[in-house]
């Protein structure tokens, strides 16, 4: 469960990017969080992954309080989310099996877990056939299903997703889409960021909407998508 | 740790290094040069504290007393000086000891030369004390106590040789931590260079690495790795060198002052390697890992 209370976030820059933003997220839910650019869609992503501190307010993720979290406990915090980036963040000289491995690698699991685990999640996101292409091989979905793979392969309780289809075209975006929708469930929580409407509007599900640092409208949208 | 999580950190450390090819090279060749300076000053100091140390073993002073005097005024003499803290070492020399060995050295194979003295030393009144310091430094001021005491006639010692080492000695202590702490402060520069670039070049990995939840420590241990193994490069290759140059220039300086081959005596290298390696190494590997955690500090937050 993710709630924000009350939080405002100040740069020091004087730039008032968040007011007073309240929101309650369940166990399981998937949720978009809509909103232009400078709307502080990004900087709630960036509060949740406690990249920055808020002004005021509190955030509580799975009974975690971030604002009380001590430094050290952030890295074990963080293990709890996996996160999806707009452009992939893959390593390039890497190929895809050890691009999610990576994930596990660093969080030091044994590499027995690693030999396990990564080709059940390549299945998952149906890249079992190229887990030894570099990322330039592969489409901008594939490369994005990769990401996704290595967000999950640490069983997070909630996926973080910044702009997951920005860089993908109409057809690839609704694929991964799909991907996060039966991600989602299985049990896991997610939070897609997000400006394109096309997609919110296919997807029926929770939409936040963000205008100039405060949540304008919280409801259920759109028709649905179809998942496999 | 996990060894696959050590061995992954070596590895990624070796990755960085082959990457950033030159600036490791010169990190290697700058760590080489202070670690061989180090070196050749270690062995110049070790082996000159080995030659004071060995000269105030061998090296004794010799205190001659008044004819006149009998055995027990000098043996209250020998007393006095046998309280002295400086004194490490000492033992009577009688005018008889002192013919037999004078005998034993200058008539060897000719023992028919000294019948002539049969029955009458010359050098009766020639009884002495042997005495041996424990710090060659003292050696000066405890001589010139000697001369200040009553009875005693005359006072043998070594005053050139020795005191040369010894001021030898402090010099090259001196120098050496000077040179040494440029050559390190160039060291530590360079090594930071080094892995500001490999941090710089694998930003997108560690900013990964950190939204993924991993500890500072496993962030930064790839360029603790990669400094380490830097460090220890750096100093394997003048201990290689050092190996070699040693034995030949302590051939060449045996030839060379064969003359003061009672007090030039050198640390066989058996002795003084191991110790070297041991010392080069941690300087080495040092160098390496504080050059790299205090870069990578800047660079690397959660």
């Amino acid at each position: 469960m993710i709630e924000i209370v009350n939080i405002n976030k100040t740069y020091e820059t004087g730039n008032k990017a968040l007011r007073g933003i309240n929101i309650t997220i369940e166990d399981g839910e998937f949720v978009f969080i809509m909103g232009k650019s400078g709307s502080g869609k990004s900087t709630l992503l960036h509060l949740l992954l406690k990249e920055v501190e808020s002004t005021s307010g509190s955030i509580v993720v799975n009974h975690m309080n971030l604002q009380k979290m001590p430094r050290r406990y952030v890295p074990k915090y963080r293990r709890t989310l996996g996160v999806v980036f707009q452009d992939f963040r893959l390593l390039r000289d890497r190929n895809v099996f050890e691009n999610v491995a990576f994930a596990q690698r660093v969080v030091g699991a044994s590499s027995r877990a690693i030999r396990e685990s990564v080709p059940e999640m390549l299945k998952l996101v149906g890249l079992s056939a190229k887990y030894k292409s570099l990322p330039h091989q592969l489409s901008g979905g594939e490369q994005q299903r990769v990401a996704i793979a290595r967000a999950l392969i640490n069983r997070p309780e909630v996926l973080l997703a910044d702009e997951p289809t920005g860089n993908l075209d109409h057809e690839n975006a609704i694929e991964i889409m799909k991907l996060l929708a039966q991600i989602n469930a299985l049990g896991t929580t997610v939070v897609v960021v997000t400006h394109s409407q096309e997609i919110v509007e296919q997807m029926g599900k929770r939409v936040i909407t963000m205008e100039r640092g405060q949540v304008v409208s919280d409801e259920i949208k759109g028709g649905d998508i179809h998942e496999n | 740790m996990r060894i696959s999580t050590f061995f992954y950190c070596l590895k990624q450390g070796m990755i960085s290094i082959c990457r950033n090819i030159w600036f490791s090279l010169a990190s290697i060749a700058t760590i080489s040069a202070c670690i061989f300076l180090f070196c050749l000053f270690f062995t110049v100091a070790y082996n000159v504290q080995y030659m004071v140390k060995h000269a105030e073993s061998t090296v004794g002073i010799s205190v001659l007393f008044d004819e006149q005097l009998t055995d027990p005024e000098i043996q209250a003499i020998g007393d006095q000086i046998g309280g002295r803290t400086e004194v490490k070492d000492m033992h009577y020399v009688t005018a008889e000891d002192a013919w037999d060995s004078f005998k034993q050295e200058y008539f060897a194979g000719n023992e028919e030369l000294a019948e002539g003295f049969a029955g009458d030393n010359p050098l009766a009144g020639s009884a002495s004390y042997e005495i041996f310091l424990y710090d060659i430094d003292s050696q000066e001021g405890f001589v010139q106590y000697l001369l200040g005491l009553s009875g005693v006639r005359q006072v043998n010692y070594s005053n050139t040789a020795i005191a040369g080492f010894s001021t030898l000695s402090k010099v090259v202590g001196i120098l050496s931590l000077v040179i040494i702490g440029v050559l390190l402060a160039v060291s530590v520069f360079l090594i930071n260079n080094t892995i500001s670039v490999a941090a710089a070049f694998r930003k997108n990995e560690s900013k990964i690495m950190r939204l993924i939840g991993a500890t500072n420590f496993m962030i930064r241990a790839p360029f603790l790795v990669e400094g380490v193994l830097i460090g220890l490069l750096g100093a394997a290759i003048p201990l290689v060198g050092m190996y070699f140059l040693y034995n030949h220039a302590v051939e060449y300086m045996v030839q060379q002052f064969r003359l003061f081959s009672e007090i030039i005596v050198f640390v066989p290298a058996g002795q003084i390697y191991p110790l070297m390696i041991g010392v080069a190494l941690l300087l080495g590997v040092g160098i390496g890992f504080f050059g790299s955690f205090f870069t990578i500090r800047k660079y690397l937050k959660v």
